[in-house]
C-alpha cells in the first residue's frame, strides 16, 4: 500500500470543480463569508471577488455606477451586487437543459 | 495561427465512439475529437467548447438524434451537423435533412468508404469563411431565389441567420412579399440579399398573403447586385451616393434601436483599431474604456475558474441596464431602460446581428 501511494498518491486531480454558492467580499477584496465548498481553492475565491470589484470600480470611473452585474459563462453564472464598496456574489452552475435560479430583485 | 477544429461525436455506443475516434484521427486537419454518450452531455460540451462539427447518431435513449439536432439548430446555429445512423430508412434521412443537417451517412457506408466520408468532413470543417446557405453550400441567396422562381414554385422561404429570421413569400414563381426584422416589401428583400450565410427551409405556401412587391424578381436582383458591388468597391461610388448610403445606414440603425426599445449601442473595436461606433449616447469613450477593461477581466476570470466561453454580461442600476456582448473582435454595449426585463440578452444579440448585417 505504501509503495502504491508513493507511486500514485503524489499528484492532484487535473479536473477542477466548478464553484457553487455565495461569497461576500469587503471593499479590499477579502472574502468575508462564503458558502462555496471548503474544498474549492481559497485563492480562486479571492480572484473572483477581486475581479468583480474591479468591474464595479471601472464602471464607477466611467460615470456608469452599477448596482448589479451578471457574468454569463457557458458553465457558470456569477451575479454580483454592490454592497458599499464590497459585494455579494452568487455563483450558479449552468446546465444546458434547464434554466438556473435567479436571485430575487427586491 | 493554426487553429484545430473540434468535432463532437455523439452516440450511445461507447465502442462505436472509440472506432469513430480512430477513423477521424486520420483527417488531414487533425481536429480535436470530443465524445459524448448522451445528448445531455453533448449539449453541455456544446455550451463550453467551441465545437465546429457535431456527428450524431439518431437512435438514442431519452433525447433521440432528431430532437438533439432540433435543439442544436436552434441554440447553436453555427455548428455543422452530420447524422451517422444505422437506420436505413429514407424517412429518417429526409427528416434529418429537413432539420437542416449538412450530411447524412449510414454507419455501414461509412466503414466501407471511410476515405470519402473523411473528405466530406474535411470539406465541412473548412467552410468557416465561405459563403453559402446550409443545405445548398456555395450557392448565394440570389441563386436560391432564382432557382425557386424558375421552377415556378409556390412556397414560403424561411431564412435564418443566427438570431435573425426573414421570410420570403413566393407564389407561382413570383416574389410577392418579404419580411425581415419588422421591415416588409422591397426594403426587407434588399437587406436580406446582403446575407452571405444562413439556413433556410421551405414552408407551405400562403396564397392569401398580401402582395407588397410588384417589381419582377430579376429587376430586384439586378438592383441589389449593383448596390452590393458599390458597397464592396467604394471606388465605384460617387461622393453623393456614398453620403446617401451612409445616411441610409445610420437611419436604418436608428430605426432598429427605436423599434427594439434600446437606448444606445456602442460598437467597440480592439484597441488601436479605430474609434467606437456610437448611436444614442454622449458618454461613449468612457463606456468603451469600461467595456475594454471588462473584456479583459471576464476573459481572465473565465480561464481561471474554468467557466467556459463568455455568453454575455448584464449590468444594471436604477437608471438603465447595459448588456455587454462580444462579436468577432468587437465588443458591443447595448443600453436598455430599467423597465425592459424580458429576454434582454436575446434582444441585444438580435440588435447587434442586424446592426452588423
Amino acid at each position: 500500500m505504501g509503495f502504491l501511494k508513493k507511486l500514485f498518491g503524489g499528484g492532484n486531480a487535473a479536473v477542477q470543480q466548478l464553484p457553487t454558492g455565495t461569497i461576500t467580499v469587503d471593499r479590499d477584496g477579502q472574502v468575508v463569508t462564503s458558502t462555496v465548498s471548503s474544498a474549492y481553492p481559497k485563492k480562486l475565491l479571492r480572484d473572483v471577488g477581486r475581479d468583480v470589484l474591479e468591474i464595479f470600480r471601472d464602471a464607477r470611473a466611467a460615470q456608469m455606477p452599477l448596482a448589479e452585474v451578471s457574468l454569463h459563462y457557458g458553465s457558470v453564472r456569477l451575479t454580483a451586487r454592490e454592497l458599499r464598496g464590497g459585494a455579494i456574489i452568487f455563483v450558479f452552475p449552468q446546465t444546458a437543459l434547464m434554466p438556473t435560479p435567479t436571485p430575487s430583485r427586491s | 495561427m493554426d487553429k484545430r477544429h473540434k468535432i463532437l461525436l455523439l452516440d450511445d455506443d461507447a465502442d462505436w465512439l472509440a472506432l469513430c475516434r480512430d477513423l477521424l484521427a486520420d483527417l488531414p486537419s487533425r481536429p480535436e475529437i470530443l465524445t459524448a454518450t448522451t445528448a445531455k452531455r453533448a449539449l453541455a460540451l456544446l455550451e463550453t467548447e467551441s465545437v465546429r462539427l457535431l456527428i450524431s447518431d439518431l437512435k438514442m435513449p431519452r433525447i433521440d438524434g432528431l430532437q438533439m439536432l432540433a435543439i442544436v439548430r436552434r441554440q447553436f446555429p453555427d455548428v455543422r451537423t452530420v447524422v451517422l445512423s444505422g437506420l436505413e430508412d429514407e424517412d429518417f434521412r429526409s427528416r434529418a435533412y429537413a432539420l437542416g443537417v449538412d450530411l447524412f451517412w449510414l454507419k455501414t457506408e461509412m466503414q466501407r468508404s471511410a476515405k470519402q466520408f473523411n473528405e466530406c468532413l474535411e470539406s465541412l470543417l473548412g467552410r468557416e469563411n465561405e459563403g453559402g446557405f446550409r443545405g445548398i453550400q456555395s450557392k448565394s441567396l440570389m441563386d436560391i431565389i432564382q432557382m425557386e422562381c424558375l421552377s415556378r414554385t409556390s412556397t414560403v422561404l424561411r431564412i435564418t441567420r443566427g438570431p435573425l429570421v426573414a421570410k420570403l413569400w413566393l407564389q407561382d414563381g413570383e416574389l410577392i412579399d418579404a419580411e425581415l426584422d419588422g421591415a416588409r416589401g422591397e426594403m426587407a428583400f434588399q437587406r436580406l440579399l446582403a446575407w452571405k450565410t444562413g439556413t433556410f427551409e421551405n414552408l407551405p405556401p400562403e396564397p392569401q398573403r398580401e402582395r407588397t412587391i410588384h417589381k419582377p424578381v430579376n429587376a430586384l436582383l439586378l438592383e441589389s447586385a449593383q448596390s452590393m458591388d458599390e458597397a464592396e468597391n467604394p471606388a465605384l461610388e460617387t461622393p453623393e451616393t456614398a453620403e446617401t448610403n451612409s445616411h441610409r445606414k445610420t437611419m436604418w440603425k436608428l430605426s432598429q434601436l427605436t423599434r427594439e426599445g434600446a437606448e444606445f449601442v456602442i460598437a467597440i473595436p480592439p484597441e488601436g483599431h479605430g474609434e467606437p461606433e456610437v448611436l444614442g449616447t454622449q458618454n461613449a469613450s468612457a463606456m468603451a474604456k469600461w467595456a475594454r477593461s471588462t473584456a479583459k477581466i471576464v476573459r481572465r476570470l473565465g480561464e481561471r475558474i474554468g467557466a467556459g466561453p463568455l455568453a454575455h454580461v448584464v449590468g444594471q442600476n436604477l437608471e438603465r441596464q447595459v448588456v455587454f456582448l462580444q462579436r468577432g473582435d468587437r465588443v458591443f454595449l447595448v443600453g436598455w431602460p430599467p423597465e425592459t426585463t424580458e429576454q434582454l440578452p436575446e434582444k441585444s444579440r438580435k440588435l447587434v446581428a442586424s446592426w452588423d448585417s
